[in-house]
């Protein structure tokens, strides 16, 4: 019922730097304008790449987020990094010999573009996220104009995920409780039963909310999302950052 | 409009949609600043009772008016209105990002002004003593409080008719000591649905005892706790070493 009170903050670092108190309309925008002009930069212009790292490291000292922080919260991309090794191993000619394997080098190239712009897109993110609360972020997109039903949904996901750990929690506990101790995969029936009644759970909290939101009057279509102005050095502030980072990757566009 | 009935069902009749019957012919007269409790054993048709009035259900057979108005679809936003249902578990009606947009919800559905939403989320956690925890998720509080942000949400409506189900279940001595000091200064009618029977009787001088879906008992709430007949037949028991006649 109740769904535990664990305090988890996600991925959000308290704190009171400048860039917490930004504003996140401005926070979310920079992040997507720097990860657009890391995208942009021609894959050989290595001090482009460099630069941006630095701006980052930048932003986290000011924001006062540990670099070992955001380097832990990097293992998110090991699954997608993990797919750009395979590139330089079944890429075509011409090839090239590093430590005796016969390596593609437009898969290595191919491989250096993943990892080196997928390092500075989730790193932005990560600090986006550090430094923004869930609640600002979905504040953030609606005064960024997007859809309400989105930002909604993903209230709802934020809101419920906890909820719905805290009851797969304790249905986990009530079966150990009662002896249960899955070693071997034909135990998994137990697993799959909970699984499945977790389900309907769920689907029947969705209809009790529904009542409770229908109780409150809702006639199908969220109120709008306080507009508030955002104060125009706020922005000129967050726009550093992706700015920097744009006209580099200009400056190596038009150089190549 | 009637004042003397703020809540009026007659003759109310309901079967799930299995056919099974809930309700079997209600009648309910709730005269406007009474508090009523409403008490009976599992299955009997409380919550069932409580979500006709406000037109999450709607009666089968015979009526259900609040204020005068009846409940029916063309009247869902004014009845949704006068009637303000806090649910049991707090994590079915709090589910907006913060606790200031989920009180917010209720007033910005009625087509309210920003500054009147923020006048009245404001007003209402004041009134519960959750000022001070709007911009706090709802998931971060404990579950005292997050029952009385339950309330708010319902409160910042102006309802004049408060209908809770439950309200004590799941809350520690203190948090339940905390909901009934809030209750009592609230100035609108309210229909309580418990298993708390010393609640009742502390905060409700009217009680009926619904059971099998038909109202079997009406009176104070001392002479309906005090009859042991009737709490037996009706699976209805004191706390142990409770004498309603001595409190």
């Amino acid at each position: 019922m109740s769904g535990g009170n664990g305090h988890s903050h996600g991925l959000h670092r308290p704190g009171d730097s400048p860039v917490h108190r930004l504003a996140p309309q401005a926070k979310v925008a920079a992040t997507l304008g720097f990860v657009f002009a890391v995208v942009a930069t021609p894959r050989d212009a290595f001090w482009v790449f460099a630069l941006d790292a630095a701006l980052l490291a930048a932003v986290a000292l000011i924001a006062t987020v540990p670099l070992t922080l955001v380097a832990r919260r990097l293992v998110i991309e090991v699954p997608f990094v993990a797919f750009a090794l395979f590139l330089p191993l079944v890429g075509q000619a011409p090839h090239t010999e590093v430590l005796g394997l016969s390596l593609s080098e437009p898969g290595l190239w191919a491989a250096w573009n993943i990892l080196a712009k997928g390092t500075l897109g989730v790193a932005a993110t990560t600090l986006l996220a550090t430094t923004t609360s869930v609640p600002e972020l979905l504040c953030g997109l609606d005064r960024l104009r997007v859809p309400r039903v989105f930002t909604a949904i993903a209230g709802f996901m934020v809101r419920y995920a906890e909820v719905i750990t805290g009851e797969l929690r304790r249905m986990r506990i009530a079966r150990l409780s009662r002896g249960y101790d899955a070693r071997w995969a034909w135990q998994g029936r137990a697993v799959a039963a909970s699984a499945g009644t977790l389900f309907v759970r769920a689907f029947e909290r969705g209809e009790r909310i529904h009542v409770a939101m229908l109780s409150r009057g809702f006639t199908g279509e969220l109120p709008p999302a306080a507009r508030e102005h955002t104060p125009r050095h706020e922005w000129a502030l967050a726009s550093v950052v992706p700015l920097l980072a744009a006209a580099a990757a200009l400056a190596a566009q038009v150089a190549a | 409009m009637n004042d003397a009935a703020a809540v009026h069902v007659q003759g109310l009749v309901y079967s799930y949609p299995d056919g099974s019957p809930a309700l079997r012919g209600v009648d309910l007269d709730i005269t406007a600043g009474e508090r009523v409790a409403v008490l009976g054993p599992n299955g009997a048709g409380k919550t069932t009772l409580i979500l006709h009035l406000n037109g999450i259900l709607l009666p089968q057979a015979g009526e259900v008016a609040i204020g005068g108005m009846p409940v029916t679809k063309a009247n869902f936003k004014e009845i949704r209105r006068r009637v303000g249902v806090v649910f049991q578990d707090p994590d079915d009606q709090l589910f907006m990002p913060t606790v200031r947009d989920d009180v917010a919800f209720g007033p910005a559905n009625l087509g309210l002004p920003g500054e009147a939403v923020d006048a009245r989320v404001q007003a209402a956690l004041d009134a519960v003593g959750m000022d001070g925890s709007g911009g706090r998720p709802p998931h971060h509080l404990s579950f005292g409080q997050r029952r009385r942000v339950a309330l708010a949400t319902v409160l910042a409506m102006d309802p004049q008719i408060l209908v809770l189900d439950e309200p004590t279940s799941n809350l520690d001595p203190a948090a339940r000591r905390d909901l009934a000091d809030i209750l009592v200064t609230l100035p609108v009618t309210a229909v309580i649905v418990t298993h708390d029977l010393p609640y009742a009787l502390e905060l409700c001088p009217r009680s009926v005892i619904i059971n099998d879906g038909v109202i079997v008992a009406d009176g104070p709430t001392r002479d309906v706790l005090g009859d042991a007949e009737l709490m037996a037949a009706n699976r209805l028991e004191l706390p142990f070493g409770f004498d309603p006649s001595r409190t």
